[in-house]
């Protein structure tokens, strides 16, 4: 009977000993591990208790990030859906021109403040780096504009003396109009530009985001593509109404279409990063949950062993003594 | 009739059982809404000037794939005039059928009818009213711009509007007497500007709510 249980653990020790998906448990637990020259003896229940506490808690804190990720979605994307129709308007009259040639553009990239929302702010930087490079060239410069921590950090390693301006903490108060409609003043203020080419994360869905690169080009270039015809060679037949003149006009068109288009970039990137770190903190607990289930069964396995063994040797015992 | 309709149903996946690929049977009878797309959807020379430097990144998509399609400009006058208003937190209207909008530009108010010419308006702080029959709605506009393509399309964009009758007209009254008095005390150019603006906003106000 002893016998038959003992044959019965040591099949059930096998999988404790070999190579299983709990390697990275073991490997961390094993100081604790005696090995005997027979036979194994197991994990301090403890060591497994305590991870399990820890493990559940994150999956308690992943779990709540999730629902304030999701409610703080709610309410940004009824504005960011709202805010669409503002840049229509303006593609539809200059039209969209983002391969244009021009001396010097300026990249803005738009990234969020604070981390765990999946890759968008890893893709709005590779796409920067990779329009940085387009518009790099022998007799052109690219430089950057940065909104947000994440995007600073990542490109202040490689790219510190293309850097010409940047902006954190865009979300301490909920976004408006007025916050960006003053961002956009102080860069036009401080940067000379020929094209502004804005990077950003546009909102799909709460699982798709569309890296989205937008073109605002400067007064003088909209006139230079006038009148050499091509896509914007309409806007000649526009009449001005108003005693200005067309290039006071179109000074405070394009003005007004980059804060436009920025407020748009940066709603549809918020709602970007919300719906992006719903997604990461909802698979995270799933990893959690699963965690907790494969340490819940290394968990009883091991008490059951534990207690097999002490049954084991009070019964061997018991029989040595009867003779 | 109904069996009738039943029996086109039935027959239908049937038909498409019957050809041979999947895939080509799928766009025979349901086109993909991508087949439907009239409009160009992507700059090719950016799409190209891309591949080459980065072939290993998509390119990102550009305001031209999300673009709502424009009616091209008719040989003739339409009887209606199509007119979106767009503000940063809603769009108030969007391509809604009307007979005329009175659009205030900076060299006064200005009507628009359909087959109007293309032209591009400042505007300043005054009232735009949209006439639909009979219905007049008017709202107090702060300022933005409006586009009047030759399509008798109308695009106005502003910062701010508000419908004339939630304006407070004592909230008015007081609000011009207090930036008449700062204008007149203003001391540097900066609040000088400030004041003015603010005086030519509340005097617009005081004419919307009473004229």
């Amino acid at each position: 009977m002893a016998m038959a249980a003992l044959k019965r653990e040591g099949k059930r020790f096998a999988p404790l000993i070999s190579p299983n998906p709990i390697n990275v448990l073991r490997s961390s637990l094993l100081p604790s591990q005696e090995e005997t020259s027979l036979s194994v003896r197991y994990i301090s229940t403890q060591i497994v208790r305590n991870r399990m506490k820890s493990v559940k808690n994150i999956q308690k804190i992943t779990k709540a990030m999730k629902m304030v990720a999701a409610s703080k979605l709610r309410q940004i994307q009824s504005k960011a859906e709202n805010s669409r129709g503002l840049w229509q308007p303006f593609t539809a009259l200059l039209g969209d021109t983002p391969s244009i040639d021009v001396k010097k553009t300026v990249v803005i990239t738009i990234s969020s403040d604070k981390g765990l929302c999946g890759g968008i702010n890893s893709t709005s930087v590779k796409i920067s780096r990779a329009v940085h490079k387009l518009n790099s060239g022998p007799d052109k410069e690219a430089s950057y504009v940065i909104l947000g921590e994440k995007a600073k950090v990542q490109l202040i390693r490689d790219s510190k003396k293309d850097i010409e301006l940047t902006m954190t903490e865009l979300q301490k108060n909920p976004l408006n109009y007025t916050q960006i409609s003053v961002l956009a003043d102080d860069i036009l203020k401080n940067v000379q530009f020929d094209a502004l080419k804005i990077v950003f994360n546009k909102f799909n869905s709460v699982v798709s985001f569309i890296p989205t690169l937008t073109t605002v080009l400067s007064p003088e270039i909209v006139e230079r593509e006038t009148e050499a015809g091509g896509k914007l060679g309409a806007l000649d037949s526009y009449e001005i109404e108003g005693g200005e003149t067309k290039s006071e006009i179109l000074q405070n068109l394009t003005e007004f279409q980059f804060s436009c288009v920025m407020f748009n970039a940066v709603m549809e990137n918020a709602c970007s990063e919300q719906g992006a770190r719903m997604s990461a903190m909802d698979s995270s607990s799933r990893n959690a949950g699963e965690m907790l289930d494969r340490l819940t069964l290394t968990y009883n396995r091991t008490r059951q062993a534990s207690i097999t063994t002490e049954l084991i040797e009070i019964i061997s015992g018991a029989s040595a003594l009867e003779g | 009739m109904l069996q009738k309709a039943a029996a086109r149903l039935l027959s239908r996946p049937t038909v498409a059982a019957a050809s041979s690929a999947a895939a080509t049977m799928l766009t025979k009878h349901r086109p993909f809404s991508t087949d439907l797309a009239a409009a160009p959807t992507l700059d090719q020379t950016f799409v190209e000037a891309w591949r080459k430097v980065v072939p290993n990144l998509d390119p990102p998509k550009t305001p031209l794939s999300f673009l709502k399609p424009r009616p091209p400009v008719p040989s003739s006058i339409p009887p209606k005039l199509t007119v979106n208003f767009y503000l940063p937190y809603s769009s108030e209207l969007s391509g809604k059928e009307v007979d005329m909008v009175i659009v205030p530009a900076t060299t006064g108010q200005m009507g628009v009818l359909p087959g109007h010419v293309g032209t591009i308006a400042e505007l300043k702080p005054g009232v735009l009213s949209v006439h639909e029959g009979n219905d007049v709605t008017k709202y107090f506009v702060s300022s933005g711009f409006a586009f009047i393509h030759p399509n008798s399309v109308t695009d106005i964009i502003a910062v701010e509007a508000v419908p004339i009758d939630r304006i407070d007209s004592s909230q008015v009254q007081k609000g011009l007497v207090e930036f008449t008095h700062k204008l007149n005390s203003a001391s540097t150019d900066y609040e000088k500007a400030e004041a003015q603006i603010a005086v030519d906003v509340y005097s617009a106000l005081n004419s919307a709510l009473t004229g």
